[in-house]
């Protein structure tokens, strides 16, 4: 094996085994943290890394062009399209109701939307009032 | 071109025992948020595993399964946090 063979070697394994430490650092996340939120992050950051790290060390271990078109494809899709997923699921954790962290200080968008919902609700109760009154005053004339 | 080492193997091994978390945080997920996270880390492990079986077992058509593989993780993850929040934007 020659030295260039044995640089290949080591950054492609290098790389493939960081990934691998990544995934289950993502794992012990998804055990051990208490509330989606974090889950969240601990899957959506390592896995995002993770899986890019992995396709970078396969595309090191077997070099040729068709292999990096198709590898440096899916590691630029995958960071372009992870965190848009996670910020999905973060999303809809949150609208969901999903427990918010024991120790969290500022909640400023549950407020926001408790203040909307209130908004709206008195909207509608003006419009539900107008709306009686239009239909019971031709009533009330005739 | 280069001689298949052993370090293959153990990442395949290791990434299958990642799995087991993301299973257990599906089946017993205190929110469906949750279930939800524990299927999308599950979707970045079947991407690493493709890619790692190729060259385990020098089959790099099953590269192409990355790419698609890619892509339908995210929409699983864009249509199941749909799914979660009900339409309720």
């Amino acid at each position: 094996m020659s030295a260039l063979q044995l640089i290949q070697s080591v950054i492609g394994h290098g790389a493939v085994v960081v990934g691998v430490l990544l995934f289950c650092i993502a794992a012990i996340g998804l055990l051990r943290f208490r509330d989606p939120y974090s889950r969240l992050a601990a899957t959506t950051k390592s896995g995002t890394l993770g899986v890019c790290l992995v396709l970078l060390g396969v595309l090191v271990l077997e070099p040729s062009w068709s292999h990096a078109l198709i590898l440096l494809l899916a590691v630029a899709l995958q960071i372009m399209t992870a965190p848009v997923g996670g910020f999905a699921l973060g999303r809809a954790a949150f609208r969901s109701d999903a427990p918010m962290p024991d120790r969290i200080l500022f909640d400023e968008l549950h407020e926001h939307l408790a203040q909307e919902k209130a908004a709206e609700q008195a909207r509608a109760e003006r419009d539900a009032g107008r709306d009686a009154e239009r239909s019971t005053a031709p009533r009330a004339d005739a | 071109m280069i001689a298949v080492p052993v370090i293959i193997d153990v990442a395949l091994v290791v990434l299958a025992l990642t799995l087991l978390p993301a299973a257990w945080r599906v089946a017993t997920g205190p929110t469906e948020a949750d279930r939800a996270i524990g299927a999308d880390h599950a979707f970045f492990v079947f991407v690493a595993v493709v890619a790692l079986l190729a060259v385990r077992i020098q089959r790099f058509e099953m590269l192409d399964v990355v790419v698609i593989g890619t892509l339908v993780g995210f929409l699983s993850a864009v249509f199941l946090a749909r799914y979660i929040s009900r339409s309720r934007r």
